[in-house]
């Protein structure tokens, strides 16, 4: 059995969730303090990709990326390489597919955060990066990190998106989710059930690394004797 | 060594705008909640910008609208005790100390001038945990503190980063009385051990009357009163602050001469008063333990049927005027329920004479 697709999922998602753990963090942390028509219209923008069809969302980024679109064709003619159908291309569809999942726990955690906290350190001569580093973010790592792990999840599983962005050639661009589709096609009943249960066991022990890490911050809450 | 205070800012259906300046020490701003105080206290430490206006402390100017000065509250070197103390949680005493002297150290690196000496300040952790007694707790989280040992390591990570004024936002508005008033003494320990000029806000009148000197009054964010604590609790002059300073009756009323009024809100009993009665007073207050029982003196109230809740260790008692006498419960020994005196009486100099007006 060819395990390529496991390694190629593992990997976009690994990589898009650290890309977008970085870029929902940050916009997250600066939604919190918008004011609120601005944050409204922002939540919006930003949690669309939940929502909308994954083949849409690829739609679109073939729009911008694809070899005939102007970005598209820039990066070939500088690169030599295409945007879509390699394996990395993937990445693109996953990280705007998860990216709501991960802003949208970032903003719950931040929102919950007590400002005193943050105002104590001001008033104390800290800098902000010190107060965000050392106060804010162990305030709110159980969420960050729930939200993290989600996100991880969802872009594994994620299909729609990455099959029109990268398509499926075996051993370049087949994920799991790809790979599942292609072979019941073909009627490889066995394999795909194969890796639909590969698929369930990683999800079902991700869910579980949530699990344990919200069981934490609840145990922090009750030695608070909340 | 003056504070001066001169702040504007509008929000959607509230608007601060308060004014005062003093050379007191120990100052205290009483009003009710939402009045304003803790703005007023944010807008001083930095935390708020106001909208327009000037701060200054001991000749530093920390805000200034006109020439767009707005000292980061990083540099302005002003502690701020919040009301839950709003400790670091993920770190231990001794580290919540720590990272107030890594600010310190920050503050005087960026500083370009505080126009302070740097006199013993090169205090290490250490000292500071023994020298405020956390000597035993210091690698305790927050969370398995009890409350005094809270409110210490946050006076201590506020005496790290050597504060030359100190704000107290209602430090006690959260306590059970009894562990109140032993914090209260430990604060005022603090304080004057340190010598420092402070701030506090409360609600509690009790609480502001015992530590601070100097009062200021706030109403729906504004001042409306200030002054020495004593005379201000003598003489508030206005309706809005005799209510604050705990004045529970308070009547309209009639001129009749210059030392003599009817009080329109208790079926027109009448008093006479120490005070000249001006022609812009248009109230009365008399303090429900001004009131003493007996039918001596000036101003004798029938007291009528009355009605009596019991406390502990003292009555209110409502008079059948509508006045409220708080007697102390000594009264409970000489006198049986429904033996209630029928007259009480009030000193002439006890009157309040009130404006109805907002300024004093």
């Amino acid at each position: 059995m060819d395990m390529y697709p496991l390694y190629n999922s593992v990997r976009i998602a690994g990589i898009s969730t650290a890309v977008i753990f970085v870029l929902g963090v940050a916009a997250a942390y600066h939604a919190v303090k918008l004011p609120r028509g601005i944050k409204g219209i922002l939540d919006a923008l930003f949690t669309l990709p939940l929502v909308l069809p994954p083949t849409v969302v690829g739609y679109l980024l073939l729009r911008l990326l694809g070899p005939k679109r102007p970005i598209g064709a820039w990066f070939l003619k500088v690169f030599g390489t295409r945007l879509t159908m390699n394996w990395w291309s993937a990445v693109f569809a996953t990280s705007v597919i998860i990216f709501p999942l991960m802003y949208r726990t970032a903003r719950g955690a931040f929102e919950a955060f007590d400002v005193t906290l943050f105002q104590a350190g001001e008033t104390l001569g800290l800098g902000r990066p010190y107060i965000f580093f050392k106060i804010v973010m162990p305030y709110c790592k159980p969420g960050i990190i729930a939200g993290t792990v989600l996100s991880f999840a969802r872009a594994l599983g994620e299909y729609g998106a990455t099959t029109m962005i990268a398509g499926y050639t075996p051993g370049r661009t087949a994920t799991i989710s790809t790979t599942v589709y292609q072979l019941w096609r073909t009627d490889n009943d066995a394999l795909a059930l194969k890796w639909v249960l590969i698929n369930i066991t990683i999800s079902v022990l991700v869910l579980l690394a949530i699990d344990i890490t919200e069981g934490r911050g609840r145990k922090r809450y009750e030695k608070n004797g909340l | 060594m003056s504070l001066k205070v001169r702040v504007k800012k509008k929000y959607s259906g509230f608007g601060l705008d308060v004014a005062f300046e003093t050379e007191s020490k120990k100052i205290g701003i009483l009003g009710a909640s939402g009045c304003g105080k803790s703005l007023t206290l944010k807008s001083i430490a930095g935390l708020i910008r106001p909208d327009e206006g000037s701060i200054s402390y001991e000749d530093r100017m920390l805000f200034d609208s006109d020439k767009g000065i707005d000292v980061r509250a990083g540099k302005r070197q002003i502690g701020y005790l919040f009301q839950d103390n709003a400790l670091f949680p993920n770190m231990s005493v001794r580290e919540n100390i720590e990272t107030a002297l890594h600010g310190y150290a920050r503050m005087k690196r960026r500083s370009i001038r505080t126009g302070r000496a740097d006199a013993g300040m090169n205090r290490t952790a250490d000292d500071i945990l023994r020298e405020f007694g956390l000597w035993d707790v210091k690698d305790q989280r927050p969370h398995e503190l009890s409350g005094g040992q809270k409110q210490r390591t946050a006076l201590a990570r506020i005496f790290a980063c050597d504060p030359t004024l100190l704000l107290l936002d209602e430090p006690f508005s959260a306590m059970d009385s009894f562990l109140k008033e032993r914090l209260r003494l430990e604060l005022t320990d603090v304080l004057e051990m340190y010598d420092k000029t402070f701030i506090l806000v409360s609600h509690d009148r009790d609480e502001v009357y015992q530590m601070c000197d100097h009062l200021i009054l706030m109403d729906n964010g504004r001042v409306i009163a200030q002054g020495d604590t004593d005379e201000l609790f003598a003489d508030p002059g206005t309706v809005a602050a005799a209510r604050l300073t705990g004045c529970k009756n308070i009547s309209r009323i009639e001129k009749l001469t210059e030392h003599r009024v009817r009080a329109l809100d208790w079926k027109g009993t009448e008093f006479v008063t120490d005070g000249k009665v001006s022609d812009d007073i248009t109230h009365i207050g008399i303090r429900a333990h001004d009131l003493m029982p007996g039918d001596g003196g000036v101003n004798v109230i029938a007291c009528g049927r009355v009605s009596v809740s019991r406390l502990p260790f003292e009555w209110y008692i409502t008079l059948e005027n509508g006045m409220w006498w708080k007697a102390a419960r000594e009264l409970y020994d000489r006198y049986d329920e429904g033996m209630i005196p029928q007259y009480v009486s009030v000193d002439a100099g006890k009157i309040l004479l009130l404006r109805d007006g907002p300024q004093k």
